[in-house]
Order: C-alpha cells, then sequence, then structure tokens
C-alpha cells in the first residue's frame, strides 16, 4: 500500500468516524451506558462511607469515565450495522475493513475524550489541579483509542442485535472497573485482584492519571504508558484480523 | 467487445451446501446482463461476490480489469452498488448520505455537492434533502439509493432486484433511468425475478439453478432454444373440431382456450399452412391467426424444472 492510498484511506475512515457520531452518539444504548451509569457510578461511589482525597478520585473518576464513554459507542456499530443492512453498503464501497474499523475507532475515541474533558473540568471546579497536564491528556488520547479497541474487540461476535453485545460489554466491563484501581487502590486489592489488575489496560490508564494528579503511582509513568500503548496495539490488531473474519458472517 | 465483468470458475460453499457451483461467464461493456434463477438459486451470493462483499472460495472475478480478490479497493472504485434492501443510514437526510458517499468515494466537497443536488434533482428528492431517510417511502428510498450509488458517475452498476416492492410509477422511473444510464453507456448487472423487466431491459441474460449457470444468451435467442414451444392460436367463424386438428401434420398438442384453438407444433411453417388448408377445405373462414412465442417466463421455467404453461 502506498502513501496515497493510505492517505485516500485515512480520508474514508474520517468520513466513517463522522457518520457515526451523527448516527450513534445519540442511540439509548451508548447514551445509557457511556454518560449514565459513569455518572451513577461515581454518585454511589462518593455516597460511601470511606473518606478519599480528591486527588484519588479524580483519577478514578477520569479511569471510569473514559473507560465507560470509549467503550460505549464502539461495541454498538457493528451489530447495528449488520442489523440495518448499511454495513453490506460500506464494505461494497471502496473502503478497506481497516479503513471501517479506524473508523468506528476513532468515533469512540472521540466520545471517550470529550466526555473526559467534562470530567476534567468538573475534577478543575473541585479543586483537584493536574501537575502534568500534558501527560494526563496524552494518556486519555491514548486511553481512548485503547479502550475503544476494547469495545469493538466486544462487538466481534457476529450478531445483528445490539443488546446481545451490550450485555456482553457490561459483564465484561463492571468487574475491570472494581480491579482496577479506580474505587480500591491496587495494594488494597486481594492476591487475585491484583493479578487481574495487571491485565487490565485500565489499571495503567488510571496510574498514569493519579501520577499526573500527585506525582505518585503504584507503576512507574513510563511503564504505564509503555503498556497502555502495547494493549493499544494488540488490541487493535486484534480487533482487524477478528472482524475482518466476521464481518462476512454478518452480511 | 471489451468484458467488464469476467467470471470464471466462481465457487461459493456454506457447509454442505454448493451456493454458487463453478461458473463461469462475462458481461461486455455497454450491455444489462440480467442475472435470473429461482429463490436461492445463488443470485445473491453471485452478485456479493462480485461487488467484494463476500469472498469467494474458488475461482476469478476481473472487473474493468481489475482482479477482484487482489485490488478490491481500486475495483470497487469503478462500479456501484443497488442492494435488494435499501440501505441508505436511516438517521441520517437524504443530503448526507450523498455527500457521505462522496466521502467513500474520494470525490472533493464541491465535487459531492454539486454531483448531490444534481442527484437529488433528478431523482426528485431534493424537496426531502434536509429530510431523515427513515420518513421516506419505500419508492423514495429506492430512488436515494440509485442516486447514491451513481455519485462518483460509475461504469459498472450492480443492481438486485431494483424495484422489488415499488409501485408502478416508482417502477416505471427507476427502469427509464436505467435504460437512460445503459444510453450513456453505463454496464448495468441486473439481478432480478421479474421476467417482464428482465425481457424488456436485458440484453443478454443468465440463468442460475442450485448454483449452476444453466443458460445464458439473449432473452430472444433463449426463447427460440425451446423450439417444442412454439404455439399458434387460431379462432375461425364456425365450429373447427380437435379430431380433425390433431391429425393435421407437426401438431404435438391442442388446447381450447375461450374461442381459441391453442397449438403446440414442433414445425410453424407446416402447421400453418396445414391450418389454411383445413380451414379452406371446410369452408370456416379464419378470424385470427397468430404464431406465439414462448415468454422468457416460459423459458425460465421450463429450464428451472418449474411448471410451463
Amino acid at each position: 500500500m502506498n502513501i496515497r492510498v493510505i492517505q485516500e484511506q485515512a480520508r474514508r475512515a474520517f468520513a466513517i468516524a463522522k457518520k457515526d457520531i451523527r448516527i450513534y452518539y445519540y442511540k439509548p444504548p451508548v447514551l445509557i451506558s457511556g454518560v449514565l451509569m459513569p455518572i451513577f457510578l461515581y454518585l454511589a461511589f462518593l455516597m460511601g462511607n470511606k473518606p478519599l482525597p480528591v486527588s484519588f478520585l479524580i483519577a478514578g473518576l477520569l479511569g471510569m469515565t473514559l473507560f465507560f464513554t470509549a467503550t460505549a459507542v464502539s461495541p454498538v456499530i457493528f451489530p447495528w450495522e449488520g442489523q440495518a443492512r448499511t454495513l453490506e453498503r460500506l464494505i461494497s464501497c471502496p473502503v478497506a475493513p481497516e479503513s471501517i474499523i479506524f473508523g468506528d475507532m476513532i468515533a469512540s475515541s472521540i466520545f471517550g475524550i470529550v466526555i473526559t474533558t467534562i470530567a476534567l473540568g468538573i475534577g478543575l471546579v473541585m479543586g483537584a489541579m493536574a501537575i502534568h497536564w500534558a501527560l494526563l491528556l496524552s494518556a486519555i488520547i491514548l486511553g481512548a483509542l485503547c479502550f475503544s479497541a476494547i469495545g469493538i474487540l466486544m462487538s466481534v461476535p457476529p450478531t445483528a442485535v445490539p443488546q446481545n453485545i451490550m450485555l456482553l460489554s457490561t459483564l465484561i466491563k463492571f468487574p475491570l472497573i472494581f480491579v482496577s484501581g479506580i474505587f480500591i487502590p491496587i495494594d488494597q486489592l486481594p492476591a487475585a485482584g491484583r493479578m487481574v489488575a495487571l491485565i487490565s489496560p485500565l489499571t495503567y490508564f488510571t496510574d498514569i492519571a493519579r501520577f499526573s494528579y500527585t506525582g505518585e503511582g503504584v507503576f512507574p509513568v513510563f511503564v504505564d504508558i509503555g503498556v497502555l500503548l502495547l494493549f493499544t496495539i494488540i488490541l487493535t490488531i486484534a480487533v482487524v484480523v477478528l472482524h475482518k473474519k466476521t464481518m462476512p458472517l454478518r452480511i | 467487445m471489451t468484458n467488464v465483468i469476467t467470471v470464471s470458475d466462481l465457487t461459493k460453499t456454506y457447509g454442505q451446501v454448493t451456493a454458487v457451483n463453478h461458473i463461469s461467464f462475462s458481461v461486455r461493456k455497454g450491455e444489462i446482463f440480467g442475472f435470473l434463477g429461482p429463490n436461492g438459486a445463488g443470485k445473491t451470493t453471485t452478485s456479493r461476490m462480485l461487488t467484494g462483499v463476500i469472498e469467494p472460495d474458488t475461482g476469478r472475478i476481473v472487473i474493468l480489469g481489475h482482479n477482484m480478490m487482489q485490488s478490491p479497493v481500486t475495483a470497487k472504485q469503478l462500479f456501484g452498488v443497488v442492494p435488494e434492501t435499501s440501505n441508505a443510514y436511516p438517521d441520517l437526510t437524504a443530503w448526507q448520505n450523498l455527500m457521505f458517499m462522496g466521502e467513500l468515494y474520494g470525490l472533493s466537497h464541491n465535487t459531492a455537492t454539486e454531483k448531490s443536488k444534481n442527484l437529488l434533482s433528478v431523482f426528485g428528492l431534493s424537496k426531502h434533502a434536509e429530510k431523515k431517510v427513515k420518513s421516506f417511502s419505500k419508492g423514495m428510498k429506492q430512488r436515494l439509493v440509485l442516486a447514491m450509488a451513481l455519485i462518483h458517475e460509475p461504469q459498472l452498476l450492480f443492481l438486485d432486484e431494483p424495484t422489488s416492492g415499488l409501485d408502478v410509477a416508482s417502477t416505471q422511473t427507476i427502469l427509464s433511468m436505467l435504460r437512460e444510464m445503459n444510453n450513456r453507456g453505463v454496464t448495468i448487472f441486473l439481478t432480478t425475478h421479474n421476467m417482464d423487466e428482465a425481457n424488456s431491459l436485458c440484453h443478454r441474460v443468465g440463468i442460475i439453478k442450485s448454483g449452476d449457470l444453466i443458460a445464458i444468451d439473449s432473452p430472444e435467442k433463449l426463447k427460440d432454444t425451446i423450439g417444442q414451444m412454439h404455439q399458434i392460436e387460431i379462432s375461425v367463424d364456425g365450429i373447427l373440431s380437435e379430431e380433425k386438428l390433431v391429425h393435421l401434420p407437426g401438431i404435438i398438442r391442442v388446447t381450447r382456450k375461450a374461442d381459441k384453438w391453442i397449438i403446440s407444433a414442433d414445425n410453424q411453417d407446416i402447421t400453418i399452412r396445414s391450418l389454411v388448408s383445413l380451414c379452406e377445405r371446410e369452408n370456416l373462414p379464419i378470424v385470427s391467426i397468430n404464431t406465439v412465442k414462448p415468454t422468457l417466463d416460459q423459458v425460465f421455467l421450463q429450464l428451472t424444472g418449474g411448471v410451463s404453461s
């Protein structure tokens, strides 16, 4: 593939992302899992008994918000398009499967970034000032890409019923929230929880966010970034390979 | 004549079922090619393989000189697709759907804008440009899908049952547009159940049955190949007895239909001459005498093993 072809396909991926933003941001399952659920979880957490500093809270809030929002849009797109037969249209157009997948990832990431930026603003109002802004913003972008890939990975099973995927996605997302250092610091988790935390990309994003606010983290920040980047690459490759296999089964 | 589509040894199986079985054919530049077959014969599977929606198990597809398996994106850039189910995005407006297609086919914003305006006008949808497609009637959706397939001015158009379920006015609008496009040089690959449509539109048709391509020719030649089905309709002023008719040379079958006799014959010329002689002998004035060619429906039914009238 030469540069011109890559540029053309990148433009088409952005066109697909624009279409996704117009169509899927307002779908009820997206609003429920991407907006309402993190709000309710956060409120429930605030009303808990454990007093924690704002800097700890805001890092967890950002992690949870980014994770829920960036995985809210991507799982519904493929089942929805399969059901509406619009996927057949996309495949018959001069668009590589990778462009369709990246387009969906971009739309999902933007949703996550925008709502997490709002959460960042709420943190500012609450008096949470980051020490490392550039690091935090870069981590939000990288985390959004990584989590949107997780979202698309959840939609690999070739069902045309978006609700099935939303159920699967909820079953995967909730346990990760509780073992990734958002509500409970990793060192306070039981041994099994700590093991799972290590294989959750959310752990590393939350650790970067916490470092950005407090200057302290469980892992060195370069490890957090490296692992998050590695997860993003591996998940993206997995998404492309698996969706290429299941895409024809949706037609 | 240059081939726009060349298909060689194309096969697709789903588990134990062979949907398409080693078929080969070609579609010439500038022709309307009808692809006919009963339900489940492999029409849509073939059409989806040709448009790159599904991959064949074996075989080769060359579209406008590009191998579909090796350069699918380049090949897809050159054709437009109108699938059976209207698949414009229902949550987008007609305008947004067209502009989205323009972006997917790599048109500049200005070109896509100009083409979209023009197509909406040609298809009578200008007033509905800003309405979401979910509020459209079936005919409007189908016209929009056709417009979306034409935004990049393709040289080849694939259509799958484009008039299925449409009212007469919408059907005629779409058919006349297809003729007009073909007159401008666009090659059309039409998958259809509708024999009248195939008969009136197509230069050649291919008939597929249980995954096998069983016939391919012009509608008229296909009708001619079913020689034993030549029929003669005769009506006389008086009584022409069946007993006398069946003993005429070349007659295979005689059937009464209202005031006419329908005579199946293996040699039209001999049968007509003997019928005229018989009427002269019996002093029966001939009210009408017509030769009836088999319809494409009858050809289709005979070739696909259905019941032929």
